[in-house]
């Protein structure tokens, strides 16, 4: 596979945007994972924040972009992309969602057939991003890509499993969404009092399994 | 300590922000006015970044359970301590038992309650901001209210404590009233190229209103309709308060503190840091206009502000010493 091209781009005096277009591909992402990986040695940058198809690299106030983006594009055409991990998480799911059969319906499938295919792939975490813990998921299969609701709801529950776009994630703090809910986890997402408050990294695996079960 | 008398329309715990976990979607949080925070601790002797309390329209009410030094700063407020007026940007010393009284802000949005020894509240992922979405940091994660007793840090060792402060002639920036349309500085992001010149041209004539539902997350700006030459459909990146966003609405965004740490609205540019402080003040109901700029403009301009901070710190060391 060719690599992907590089976009760079200014988000404000101390901060650097890289970013590569759609369509969603884990070959891409996976160029990130690494690129992430070696951003987080550099001295002159002080944060990094992952994102889909992106890295954001906040720098120090002396340090130059030149230097940075020098270095970001060589290493972009010579690291060796990073692979998911081997941790798997399952996650629990009521499929009991208030867009569920409106989302099914839009999709031309019955509400059985969206958990089918829903429960059937093997997600992987490209990013974390937006709240505490909420991570950006790829793999959802194409029958199932949706536009985000066309006003947000202003409300959605902690926990929401939801699809916007052509991702899936989980709602992880009760905060307004666009997404569609497809059902609940009770699972939770982040714990600051955890060593590591995260439950999920970027590069994991998940699944999501049906449970039985009122909301 | 502290107790809340009352807290006003939303007051918090808020020290120089939190930003070891941005790649776990922890947001920044922090004070909105960062540098009144800044001048408020130099002003008692705390470090840059101690947790200071950040109340919102004025009117709010406090009192000291044991003697502490403080200074309020940021808005322009009428303030007084048992009755008695207290200035901005002066260091006093607050008695047990005294009230703390502050009337509505007469412009401005944002006051800062600094005291020396820093608000103490536990220290959650590297720092003492009141993470609002996240539910924690701050006191227990949520906003104060009346009846909340706030623990104050141990002071520097060695403090004088007469009153002490900056004055309009020397600091006229700190004294500033926010009622005219200030320009804010913005550096172009990327999606600035997306505006054909009728759409630039549009967004930097016009004065944005900021409207009633903005708050520590974002401002919601009124206008005219901005309209990029193609609509986008993004991926979710990396985003900073500052980020100036255009929804599909046509009605631009900017993120505040307590912003997402992700975002795929397309971006127009994001605002100096210098201007944050400036932003943050400028009442709902108000405008802004908006100015682009280099980023050696945008970091000369930050250092300069940070020079005026250092220079505070100096005064009041030095009348410090002198006393």
């Amino acid at each position: 596979m060719t690599t992907p091209a590089l976009h760079v781009s200014h988000l404000g005096e101390e901060a650097v945007l890289f970013q590569c277009d759609g369509p969603l591909m884990r070959e891409t992402q996976a160029r990130f994972w690494a690129l992430e990986q070696h951003c987080h040695d550099l001295e002159m940058v002080q944060a990094c924040v992952l994102g889909v198809h992106s890295l954001l690299l906040c720098l120090g106030p002396d340090a130059t972009d030149d230097a940075v983006c020098d270095h970001v594009f060589r290493l972009w055409e010579t690291l060796t992309p990073l692979e998911p991990s081997d941790t798997v998480v399952e996650i629990p799911v009521r499929y009991n969602g208030e867009d569920l059969a409106d989302l099914a319906h839009a999709e031309g499938l019955t509400p059985a057939e969206v958990v089918r295919i829903h429960t059937a792939t093997e997600y992987i975490v490209f990013a974390l991003g937006s709240q505490p813990g909420f991570p950006y998921l790829g793999g959802l299969d194409e029958r199932l890509h949706c536009p985000r609701r066309a006003s947000p709801r202003v409300r959605v529950e902690a926990g929401s499993v939801a699809i916007g776009g052509g991702q899936t994630g989980i709602i992880s703090r009760t905060s307004p969404s666009g997404w569609h809910i497809l059902g609940h986890t009770e699972i939770e997402l982040f714990d600051e009092n955890r060593k590591q408050p995260s439950l999920l990294s970027a590069r994991d695996r998940v699944r999501f399994v049906a449970r039985e079960g009122a909301a | 300590m502290i107790r809340i008398l009352k807290p006003g329309f939303y007051a918090s715990v808020q020290d120089a922000g939190r930003v070891g976990y941005l790649s776990d979607g922890v947001g920044r949080c922090g004070a909105m006015d960062a540098l009144a925070l800044k001048v408020g601790n130099a002003a008692v002797g705390n470090p840059d970044t101690a947790a200071a309390l950040e109340f919102t329209f004025g009117g709010f009410e406090v009192e000291a359970t044991r003697d502490i030094e403080i200074c309020i700063g940021g808005a322009p407020i009428q303030a007084k301590i048992d009755g008695k007026p207290i200035h901005r940007w002066w260091a006093q010393t607050f008695h047990k038992g005294q009230r703390l009284s502050v009337g509505p802000c007469a412009s401005g949005m944002r006051s800062y309650l600094c005291v020396a020894g820093g608000i103490d509240v536990p220290t959650v992922l590297g720092s003492k901001s009141t993470d609002l979405k996240g539910g924690f940091g701050g006191l227990s994660g949520r906003l104060l209210k009346a009846g909340d007793v706030l623990d104050v840090g141990p002071a520097r060792k060695g403090r004088e404590m007469r009153p002490k402060g900056l004055s309009p002639r020397e600091f006229p920036d700190l004294f500033r009233d926010f009622t005219a349309c200030p320009t804010l500085l913005f550096i172009p992001a990327r999606e600035w190229e997306d505006l054909d010149a009728a759409n630039q041209r549009k967004f930097l004539d016009e004065e944005w209103v900021i409207s009633p539902d903005s708050n520590r997350v974002g401002y919601r700006l009124n206008g005219v309709q901005i309209s990029p030459k193609v609509h986008k459909e993004m991926l979710s990146h990396g985003i900073l308060p500052g980020t100036i966003q255009l929804p599909p609405s046509g009605q631009p965004v900017v993120q505040m503190k307590d912003a997402n740490t992700a975002g795929g609205y397309p971006k127009l540019g994001k605002v100096i840091e210098a201007d944050m402080s400036v932003l943050a003040q400028v009442p709902i109901g108000k405008s802004i206009r908006f100015a682009p700029c280099s980023i050696d403009e945008a970091k000369i301009a930050l250092r300069t502000q940070n020079a005026h901070s250092d220079r505070v710190r100096k005064i009041m060391n030095g009348l410090r010493n002198i006393a």
